[in-house]
């Protein structure tokens, strides 16, 4: 396994105070916080961050930590020392959420750790003792493609297992899920019986997925609407056109009118993402100008002289 | 294992499932005084006056975790995860019209 410089995750120095990684802990978790953040790899920074805090911030936890010396670095290969823990007396339990620490931390401090036995283990998996299993929220990201015809997706997920002694141990599950057509961008799909199992005869958790839809090249999707760029020539603009515009379902014919504006958002109603009522495609229009050439150059020229437009009229110059 | 070769079918969240408040509760796993909190802080905004009355839109399932999350790893109150959540919504808004208008611009 390897080693996990806590110190340096939350970036304070080993003889920082108590106070001191309070202070940092607050500060990394609004700056990587999942729900707020928009940094690359929050999620897993987050995770990364709690875990030290969940031994920093405990003053056991911590000494223990801190007994395996200044001289390990962040992803050396590590062995726990065999005498891990002896001489602490510990008061407190496991972590928070130790199924999603990584192995160093469910090794030293999980529910099979010192630290882990000392409060679990005994009463909670005793005779008579049942309760549900936990809930799982886990988010898949699908293409839109998928999203308009629907598919099945393979997705890994760990989660915590209570053993017949009452162990906690942390096992990947792979799961394939039919996503239907027609989901959303944060819509979700609730997966009755597939979180934690029960404990003792308890009914197992639900497992929720929350669908997020990747970007797509051509089309911005909100909710079951999906809008997309379309470049058209000026003379297109000018005199109206049948052009053939993509959508998710193959390339469709749009009636251009006449007098089109750059901006302009046309709609082809029914073309967005499957559903009841269906969403619709909206068609931006953007006018772009032909490569420059002698010929355009000439015919632009041609309308400078013989078409009177002053654009700038309105500026009241 | 079995559960790959079989594709387990879930049950879809979208604008059309409303959730009473007791269902609301047991998909969340929390007591309904959490919820009637979140009510009042202004996180959630049921249709229907009473608590015996409330409805919820399925998205505010995803409202609810993430406010949970807040106040537990940030150690805000609920009005303050009530404004952090309004401000992300009006940030992810100007983002999805930024990229909008920046299409516009550089094709």
């Amino acid at each position: 396994m390897r080693f996990k410089d806590y110190y340096q995750v939350m970036g304070v120095a080993r003889d920082a105070s108590q106070e001191d990684i309070k202070r940092a802990y607050r500060k990394l978790a609004r700056k990587y916080h999942p729900d707020v953040s928009k940094e690359k790899d929050a999620e897993e920074k987050f995770k990364e961050l709690q875990e030290a805090h969940e031994v920093l911030k405990d003053p056991e936890k911590r000494a223990a930590y801190d007994q395996l010396g200044a001289n390990w670095r962040q992803g050396q290969d590590f062995r726990p020392p065999p005498d891990w823990g002896k001489g602490f007396e510990y008061s407190r339990g496991g972590g928070e959420a130790p199924g999603e620490f990584s192995d160093f931390f469910s090794e030293l401090f999980g529910e099979r750790s010192p630290f882990g036995r000392s409060t679990r283990g005994g009463g909670r998996a005793g005779r008579g003792f049942s309760a549900a299993g936990q809930d799982h929220v886990a988010r898949v990201e699908i293409d839109l493609e998928d999203a308009f015809r629907g598919g099945t997706r393979t997705i890994e997920l760990r989660s915590p297992e209570m053993t017949a002694d009452g162990h906690v141990v942390v096992k990947p599950r792979t799961l394939r899920v039919s996503i239907p057509a027609g989901v959303t961008d944060g819509q979700q799909i609730r997966l009755a019986g597939q979180g934690s199992p029960g404990i003792g005869g308890g009914p197992s958790g639900d497992l929720f997925l929350e669908v997020s839809i990747r970007p797509h090249r051509l089309f911005k999707a909100e909710g079951r609407d999906v809008t997309l760029t379309l470049p058209v020539a000026p003379w297109e603009a000018a005199l109206g056109e049948n052009v053939s515009v993509p959508t998710l379902g193959g390339s469709v014919d749009m009636k251009l009118p006449a007098g089109a504006r750059a901006g302009q958002k046309l709609r082809l109603r029914g073309r967005g993402l499957p559903g009841n009522p269906p969403g619709d495609q909206y068609v931006l229009l953007k006018i772009v100008l032909p490569p420059d050439g002698p010929r355009a150059r000439q015919l632009f020229e041609q309308m400078k002289r013989e078409v009177p437009f002053d654009p700038r009229a309105d500026l009241g110059q | 294992m079995s559960n790959i070769d079989r594709i387990v079918e879930g049950q879809m969240l979208d604008e059309s499932a409303w959730l009473e408040l007791g269902e609301f509760c047991a998909y969340l796993r929390v007591e309904r005084h959490w919820v009637s909190q979140l009510v009042e802080a202004g996180v959630l905004e049921p249709r229907g006056a009473a608590p015996e009355a409330w409805s919820f839109p399925a998205s505010a399932l995803v409202r609810a975790r993430a406010t949970a999350r807040l106040v537990n790893d940030l150690g805000v109150n609920l009005a303050g995860a009530a404004v952090i959540l309004d401000l992300i919504d009006e940030r992810d808004r100007l983002e999805r019209r930024l990229a909008e208008i920046e299409r516009l611009l550089d094709r």
